[in-house]
């Protein structure tokens, strides 16, 4: 049976650091407490700080939306998705069509891009998901080149161009059109994905999917139904996805089918891998790491990507676990 | 009426014949045992029952109902468990966590239960961990509960097995050999254990083994295949003195001349 | 046009678009088929082949009088270098993934796939190349059906490629342990099969026959881009789907398969050529759902 190792982050530096961070955070005290010191400095970051911050800011929450909700379905079920931008360019475009040619109110389009999202999920999984679970990437891959050819070639996606005029949403009154509202837009947002991934992560259906990982026969020994329980991750994952593409949809005003390429979901795939697939901290270190990096580093431009492959390369082949550690030993946790 | 019935189970694998014709029933309450020699088609038998292979032939019923082309987790969730004969366990989860798996198909917590923690789903979750923990403490690693299941010595592993799957709270339990790798002071409590398992829980146990010693002590009846054919069942001391037996294990005393 | 002609000049694209699905199918399904891994790179490493045909052409050319000779060494070359560039990423990205959990080697492959792609982006800029090769493209007729002699060539390579490879499969000790390995690779290993050895002259003869259909989309299309694997890469694992993946065959009949389908699904009103990707895509989930073992697969019982 594989076994993965889970000791060579003692070797190096970096990894007696991140071991003792880790070991600061399982204790509850001190983890409240930075949590605590961590969202009253984010809360009043906007107070002091340029447009310009903010929006890589808010740029970086919509990235952990986005990251969590696939690592619904790469970290915690162990699917390989690659074409999670179709799933938010279904969530986009449901909500923009709604938006600018029926003038349907932002809010009320969020259930229907749901509704769009889960038809797809279960289009694609489904009928992939019965099948090796490997089979997948490819599907995913395909739906993802798929969404793109179908909003360009239909009319009322607004072919090439694509949609403009989409509403902004109204909140109590007030038209959320600065940066600073959707900064604290997408903050609310990641801390409920952030909520709603732990409490998937301690549930029934978070061990199933954990139980599904570790071993598949075993588990449907078990009595779980190994199918459906992929398939549940598979669409929640996707609903995550939409909702935030009806968000993104929002922010924007203007979408076209440039705006979910492969290579969006790559860079989703590559925050959720390089963290840490299936542990909530390192996804949204992940999530981190690959928005501001290239803030920091324009300059390298197209190289950027040769490395950040690179990187994914080496990493798969010394540390598959991701940057941050495997739990082990005893766990005092539960 | 018998709690199993297998009626002419026939599997094959291209053009081998792994199980042929078997017919067996196991009475509810009782340990029944099946013994062959190496590749006889023992696990074949039993993953036919739970669901991962697909007979070729023949019916199997169990409390009433046919199991053929059921999958493994509805043959779970009505009432059959199963250990594997190669430790399968979640290796890099707890003990705990390992058997409230067990617990996963007399659940149904959803989505909006485990992100709102509804009221039922707090009393589900509860009830889990009750019967996790009293299934561990019935096999005796309670206090091993919050190891990683890898961390753990062979023969606590095999355990863990044992509550995970008593935690599916079956009404037959199929023990594939159990008893391997395991010393003689613990083949004693495994035989202590599955008494417990029969008298205290009312669970009928269906058992593969290759140790005769241990098979003749526990059960009552044996069931003998050879090349997935049934040659024997019976008593210990019918099945230990039948010709057919002593041949398949020892092989034809003319044979062993010509050597 | 009459639909007879329609119909003969379809069936003859079909059959060509085909067989380049067919060569390319051919590497995946041989790689799944012993290691089990889905190779993204494979779409990589045909697009890889047709830009190094286009370097070793462009050196050539001014020595080689013959156009067809050109090609051919070309070709040759190309499957020689491109086939070690696959032995050279197996060798160094999934090897040491062997043991490791599925997904691991399924994003290592991933990141293989990104390397190559983002590499050639760069060295050509996101240019489309003229693939220049001096053939002529004028037309004759046979009978009823519209041929230039770069085409019935190309064909006639493509079903060349095929046979040997269906002769190095059937024929030869290498493929009786491929098949063996893709059984059960520790029983091989202790057999004494150099079960790394085989692995590598799998990846080697999948990513020379990739290469080759490279070219030869290459020659037939007269251009090549960095983005050329994405789309036949998807096609030729949908072909392989079709067949049975991991039968090599099978491969071979389903890209068949699946170019006439594209050539003939075209023509249908409503479809037409800006939604065939689509349709293609459509047609590989129906396969999945209805028949997910493929043409030529069996249903397979595993070992526990």
């Amino acid at each position: 049976m594989a076994e993965i190792k889970n000791n060579s982050q003692k070797n190096t530096p970096v990894g007696m650091i991140v071991e003792q961070l880790y070991l600061f955070f399982d204790n509850k005290v001190p983890r409240y407490l930075v949590m605590s010191a961590m969202t009253a400095f984010l809360i009043y970051l906007p107070l002091s700080s340029s447009r310009f911050t903010q929006e890589i800011m808010a740029n970086l929450f919509f990235y952990v939306v986005v990251c969590l909700g696939l690592n619904i379905i790469v970290g915690f079920a162990g699917l390989l998705h690659l074409g999670y931008a179709a799933f938010f360019a279904v969530g986009a475009y449901t909500t923009g069509i709604l938006s600018s040619v029926y003038g349907v109110n932002f809010w009320l389009t969020l259930p229907f891009s749901i509704i769009a999202a889960v038809i797809a999920g279960l289009a694609i999984g489904a009928p992939t998901l019965r099948l090796r679970g490997d089979y997948l990437a490819i599907v995913t891959l395909g739906f993802g080149e798929i969404i793109r050819l179908t909003v360009r070639n239909l009319e009322i996606t607004g072919g090439a161009i694509g949609l403009i005029g989409i509403q902004r949403p109204v909140l109590f009154g007030v038209v959320l059109n600065q940066i600073t509202h959707f900064y604290y837009l997408f903050f609310i947002l990641a801390i409920i994905a952030i909520f709603v991934s732990y409490r998937l992560h301690d549930s029934r259906l978070g061990r199933a999917w954990e139980y599904i990982r570790e071993d598949e026969d075993a588990a449907s020994a078990m009595g779980i139904n190994v199918v459906s329980t992929r398939l549940y991750a598979f669409i929640i994952g996707s609903a995550f996805g939409a909702l935030a593409g009806s968000l993104y949809a929002a922010k924007m005003t203007a979408i076209s089918p440039e705006s979910f390429m492969f290579i969006h979901s790559v860079m989703i795939l590559l925050a959720v891998v390089l963290g840490g697939m299936g542990k909530i901290p390192g996804v949204i270190l992940g999530a981190v790491i690959v928005t501001l990096i290239p803030e920091l580093s324009r300059d390298i431009g197209q190289f950027r990507l040769i490395i950040f492959a690179v990187l994914l390369l080496i990493l798969m082949l010394y540390r598959p676990q991701g940057i941050w550690p495997e739990r082990q030993g005893i766990s005092t946790k539960l | 009426m018998a709690l199993l019935e297998i009626k002419d189970l026939t599997l094959r694998f291209g053009g081998l014949c792994a199980v042929n014709k078997l017919s067996l029933e196991i009475e509810e309450g009782s340990i029944r045992s099946l013994i062959g020699p190496n590749g006889a088609g023992k696990t074949c038998v039993f993953n036919c029952l739970t669901g991962f292979y697909k007979p070729s032939d023949g019916d199997m019923i169990f409390m009433g109902e046919s199991l053929v082309k059921r999958k493994p987790h509805i043959i779970t969730y009505k009432g059959m468990a199963r250990t594997f004969q190669n430790l399968r366990l979640f290796q890099q989860m707890t003990v705990f966590e390992n058997v409230m798996s067990g617990m996963h198909c007399r659940s149904s917590a959803g989505f909006i239960g485990a992100v709102l923690r509804t009221g039922s789903q707090k009393l589900e979750e509860k009830k889990i961990r009750e019967v996790a923990e009293e299934c561990l403490d019935f096999v005796g690693i309670l206090d091993k509960k919050y190891y990683m299941a890898k961390n753990l010595p062979y023969g606590d592993q095999r355990r863990v097995e044992w509550a995970r799957a008593l935690a599916t709270q079956p009404k037959l339990l199929l023990l594939d050999e159990p008893a391997a790798g395991l010393n003689k002071e613990e083949k004693s409590r495994l035989i202590d254990l599955m008494r417990r398992i029969r008298d205290e829980r009312k669970i009928t146990i269906f058992l593969i083994e290759h140790d005769m010693g241990l098979v003749m002590k526990v059960s009552e009846k044996i069931f003998v295949i050879d090349y997935g054919v049934k040659i024997a069942e019976g008593e210990a001391k019918e099945v230990q003195d039948n010709p057919r037996v002593i041949e398949a294990y020892l092989g034809k005393e003319e044979e062993e001349d010509a050597v | 046009m009459t639909s007879w002609e329609i119909f003969l000049q379809q069936l003859f694209n079909g059959l060509l678009v085909g067989s380049f699905y067919g060569l390319v199918a051919i590497g995946y399904s041989m790689v799944y088929g012993i290691i089990k891994l889905l190779n993204f790179a494979h779409a990589d490493i045909y697009m890889c082949g047709a830009f190094s045909g286009l370097i070793i052409l462009g050196f050539l050319n001014p020595y080689v009088g013959n156009e067809w000779l050109g090609i051919i060494i070309a070709l040759l070359l190309s499957m020689v270098l491109v086939g070690l560039l696959g032995v050279v990423i197996q060798r160094v990205a999934y090897r040491p993934m062997l043991k490791a959990p599925r997904l691991s080697i399924l994003i290592t492959a991933l990141a293989v796939s990104m390397i190559l792609y983002n590499t050639v982006l760069l060295m050509t800029q996101g240019q489309y190349k003229p693939f220049t090769t001096g053939l002529t493209h004028e037309s004759f007729y046979i009978g009823a059906l519209r041929m230039t002699e770069t085409r019935m060539v190309l064909l006639l390579a493509a079903l060349v490629l095929m046979f040997l490879l269906h002769m190095f499969i059937t024929r030869t000790m290498y493929g009786k342990a491929m098949r063996a390995i893709a059984l059960d690779r520790d029983t091989c290993q202790l057999m004494g099969v150099n079960v790394y050895m085989i692995i590598a002259i799998t990846f080697f003869v999948g990513s020379a026959l990739a290469a080759a259909a490279g070219i030869m989309a290459g020659v037939y299309y007269g251009t090549v881009h960095f983005f050329m694997g994405f789309l036949i890469g998807l096609k030729a694992f949908t072909a392989a789907v079709i067949g049975g993946i991991g039968i090599i065959p099978g491969a071979m009949l389903g890209g068949l398969l699946l170019g006439l389908l594209e050539a003939f699904g075209t023509q249908i009103p409503f479809i037409g050529s800006s939604w065939r990707d689509v349709f293609t895509f459509v047609f590989l989930i129906l396969f999945l759902i209805f028949k997910p073992n493929g043409l030529l697969g069996r249903i397979e019982s595993e070992r526990m």
